[in-house]
């Protein structure tokens, strides 16, 4: 008999969109909420599937990986499995399962709960983009973004023994459930409602200290052996309740506030988002609880372990948070299609083919080309080459550029590279998340997975071009 | 295997064109019938006396039944063309190699766009199902790209590039104020162009070609025969086309300063008239000036500049109406308009009225004389990277 394999999370990576609100505007055109700090806005070619993709994009190397679990209360399609094109815009393979687990925050925790327990490791994304009516609450305090978890059974590191050693080991897990009604939102309706907010305190805060007890319970710890603890939620003031009562103090680990502060609550996204800071500001050896309130709560307890010494984010939460452009109201209420701008004298255009996308499915969602013998590559791939190039990953130079004023775009204008990149290959691509005053001939750029429209609600994804986002590398940032 | 043209094998002898604009009172059938009518007239033959028919359009219409309906064709072959913003030459070409051939003693090319009519601003490409990867870019926007790409390559400081553009646009409009079928016939200064708002990189709405309906038409027969319909044919010197492989949007050795299809496609049609010295050789040329970069870069393209002075050139007037070689007399796509389907006769229709001096005497080319007795047309379609590519050479006597 071989010991039990631990258990436990492998790796993570987080994304969060590059634009920002700043919440004192809200007040001057709602007449009501804003307050301090800023949120993330998905910009308008970004959605939950998108943003996923970003998220998950870096952690996949060296895990073997045999199911991706998506969760998000704001699925881009409903009756559709939106976990697929997350697995094609991932590359994985066709044996690899894709599931979602959508509707509701605490669906995030379920998909967790499943992939610590599958027997490969499992890809566990989670996105989300949190909207309200003007004014509201959940338009100040909510926030986009997303952050993905390789979970599973861990191995020696060894690549020809097994797989990546657990940077945190899963000691235990607690639930508790109860049907109350807190919030909530008929489907197709943009904007979610509340219930008065010392009623879901109430139940909120006796649901969490069941979570928890019962989690240090499983995991065969007492409170006092806890070293950091994360309270997440959609209801802020059951969280900083709930801290108090368990006489968190010191424990509760700061990066929470800071996320709260500077990017708002990202809905399903925000348990992993949260850990992830928090795994990046800790040593091995840390014990973790996460706390999650949602109709209910759940708790999971970690112990970091020697390998998160070495570990290195894609790029750091707290990083993100920091590298933020700042976003118009008018303008965020266009994005979110609550503002409706006056289109371009051009006619839209049609819906993609579902049997052309069907057939160029690496190349749409994977954005892999091809090469020839001489290694010159092809953009989309030629049929005449005899190898797959992929080039997600791939840097380039914008060669010379345009920005066009009357194309149709969901968000005017249209910003027009040709990129040549590192390596070989050249596309003349949109770009994406750039200030058409700031471009210029020589800028690099770094790819990224995006909704270029939406047409007879199909949503039309493929790649654009970005400007290259600071990377922590062993010459730092 | 070779490309050998047919030169002076067939002529034209009689054309028509529409005023080209806003023709809110007229479909494509109307415009037909006018051009195709006038055509008809000019050579004193009934549409019945026609052996056969190409009609271009490129999406106002499909199949030769857009042209065998208004005209009341029975039983004749009518074929409908297609080649982007060539369409309208690619239909001449055919007819050209119909005649000549021997297949038919009498055909006719017609070329006709109802663009007006969709609501949209600018040419709006036929929707086809794809994978939702290409591009959606304008047209202006993907030529934009050739101008700081040429001011970049040849050190050109990019204020004086600007002027040498909106020169262009004057001259294409001081030339189309004198053409009663043009559709833009005002004047406009080198200084209210550089003025604009950009709307596409560093272009405005002036360094556009006009977006036009209208309808162009050309009767051709075997040279031998020209003498029957008219005393003053024009003969066709060179026919040639390429259709590009799309290479300059993938190939990094592209650099959006040449259009590497008008390259060939001017040297095969040089090679079949036997022309050396086109800038001296011309009397005159009508070329696909889409946008106000396209026309500086197909100066050095069809060989009328040296690389890197057609900007220079064009300042110094060398194309003007009286320059040392009028390019686009009739005020070209710019002032004329473009009805995609129609543009390439109708740039054979000012070369028909130039070589037969028949041109209204404001905008009559001096450049005329005994040996030097050629005009070029120039057609494209697509984008810097992937277009079609069209040229010919007509003349007014045969070698």
């Amino acid at each position: 008999m071989t010991p039990a394999t631990p258990r436990g999370i492998l790796a993570y990576g987080t994304y969060l969109p590059v634009h920002r609100r700043d919440r004192a505007a809200i007040s001057a055109v709602a007449g009501k909420g804003g307050g301090q700090g800023t949120r993330t806005v998905a910009s308008y070619d970004e959605d939950t599937t998108t943003m996923a993709v970003e998220a998950a994009r870096g952690v996949l190397a060296g895990h073997d990986i045999g199911s991706l679990w998506f969760a998000t209360t704001a699925p881009a399609y409903a009756d559709k499995t939106n976990a697929t094109a997350i697995h094609a815009a991932l590359g994985l393979a066709p044996e690899v399962a894709a599931f979602d687990v959508a509707g509701a925050v605490r669906s995030a925790m379920g998909a967790l709960r499943a992939g610590l327990h599958s027997a490969r490791p499992a890809l566990v994304v989670a996105a989300d983009l949190r909207t309200g009516l003007p004014g509201s609450g959940d338009e100040a305090a909510g926030g986009d973004g997303a952050a993905a978890l390789v979970v599973g059974p861990g191995g020696t590191g060894d690549p020809g023994r097994d797989g990546r050693p657990v940077l945190a080991q899963a000691l235990g897990w607690g639930s508790a459930t109860a049907e109350f009604l807190d919030r909530w939102r008929a489907p197709g309706e943009q904007h979610a409602k509340v219930w008065e907010e010392r009623f879901g305190e109430g139940r909120y805060v006796d649901l969490g200290q069941r979570a928890w007890d019962h989690a240090l319970a499983s995991a065969g710890l007492t409170a006092d052996q806890v070293d950091h603890v994360i309270v997440v939620g959609a209801h802020a003031r059951a969280t900083t309740t709930l801290a108090r009562k368990l006489d968190l103090g010191a424990r509760l680990h700061p990066v929470g506030a800071e996320l709260a502060a500077g990017v708002g609550f990202t809905g399903a996204a925000h348990p992993a988002l949260v850990l992830a800071a928090t795994l990046d500001e800790i040593g091995p050896g840390q014990v973790v609880v996460l706390v999650t309130l949602a109709d209910g709560a759940d708790a999971v307890v970690l112990r970091t372990g020697e390998a998160l010494a070495s570990y290195c984010s894609p790029v750091p939460d707290l990083d993100q948070v920091g590298a933020g452009a700042a976003v118009g109201y008018g303008r965020y209420l266009a994005w979110r299609g609550f503002l409706p701008v006056d289109p371009p004298r051009r006619p839209e255009p049609g819906r993609p083919s579902a049997a052309a996308a069907g057939r160029s499915t690496e190349w749409k969602f994977g954005f892999v080309g091809s090469e020839d013998d001489a290694g010159t590559v092809h953009l989309p791939p030629s049929p005449l080459d005899p190898r797959p190039r992929p080039m997600s990953g791939a840097t380039g130079t914008i060669v010379t550029f345009t920005v066009d004023r009357m194309a149709y775009s969901p968000s005017p204008p249209v910003v027009f590279a040709v990129v040549d990149f590192d390596g070989g290959g050249r596309l003349p691509v949109e770009l994406t998340d750039v200030d058409p005053a700031a471009v210029h001939i020589g800028d690099r750029v770094e790819m990224t997975f995006r909704r270029l429209y939406t047409a007879d609600g199909i949503h039309n994804y493929f790649w654009k071009a970005r400007p290259i986002r600071s990377r922590v590398t062993g010459e730092g940032s | 295997m070779g490309s050998h043209g047919i030169r002076d094998r067939v002529a034209i002898v009689a054309m028509g064109c529409t005023r080209f604009g806003e023709h809110w009172d007229k479909g494509a059938d109307d415009l037909l019938l006018d051009a195709a009518g006038e055509a008809l007239a000019g050579a004193e033959l009934t549409a019945a006396e026609v052996d056969a028919y190409w009609l271009g359009t490129a999406q106002s219409g499909m199949s030769g039944m857009m042209l065998a309906k208004p005209l009341g064709l029975e039983g004749k072959p009518v074929t409908r063309v297609e080649n982007m913003c060539a369409t309208g030459s690619e239909a001449l070409r055919q007819a050209a190699y119909a005649v000549s051939s021997g297949a038919y003693d009498v055909a006719m090319a017609v070329g006709v766009e109802k663009v007006k009519d969709s609501g949209y601003q600018g040419l709006n490409a036929f929707p086809i199902p794809t994978d939702g990867t290409n591009r959606t870019l304008t047209a202006a926007a993907m030529f934009s790209m050739v101008a700081p790409a040429y001011a970049e390559r040849y050190g050109v400081d990019p204020a004086e590039l600007r002027r040498a553009l909106a020169r262009v646009a004057s001259k294409n409009h001081y030339n189309g104020a004198r053409n009663p079928k043009a559709q833009f016939r005002r004047e406009v200064s080198v200084e209210q162009i550089c003025a604009m708002a950009a709307v596409a990189g560093e272009l405005s709405v002036f360094d556009c070609a006009g977006v036009a309906d209208g309808a162009a038409a050309a009767l051709v027969v075997r040279a031998e025969d020209a003498e029957r319909y008219t005393d003053r044919p024009l003969f066709i010197k060179a026919l040639s086309l390429v259709a590009g492989n799309g290479s300059g949007l993938t190939d990094p050795s592209y650099d959006y300063t040449t259009f590497p299809e008008v390259v060939r496609c001017a040297e095969d049609a040089y090679r079949q008239a036997g022309v050396t010295d086109p800038r001296a050789q011309l009397a005159m040329a009508e070329v696909h000036d889409c946008f106000t970069p396209t026309e500086l870069v197909l100066m050095e393209d069809l060989g009328f500049c040296e690389r890197g002075t057609a900007w220079k050139a064009i300042l110094d007037g060398v194309f003007d109406l009286d320059g040392e070689l009028p390019v686009n007399p009739d005020g070209g796509l710019k002032s004329f308009g473009h009805p995609v389907g129609a543009s390439g006769l109708r740039m054979i229709y000012e070369a028909w009225l130039q070589l037969r001096g028949e041109a209204p005497e404001a905008r009559r080319i001096a450049t005329l004389g005994a040996d030097r007795n050629l005009a070029l047309t120039h057609n494209l379609g697509g984008y810097p990277g992937e277009m079609v590519s069209f040229v010919s050479i007509l003349g007014s006597t045969p070698d």
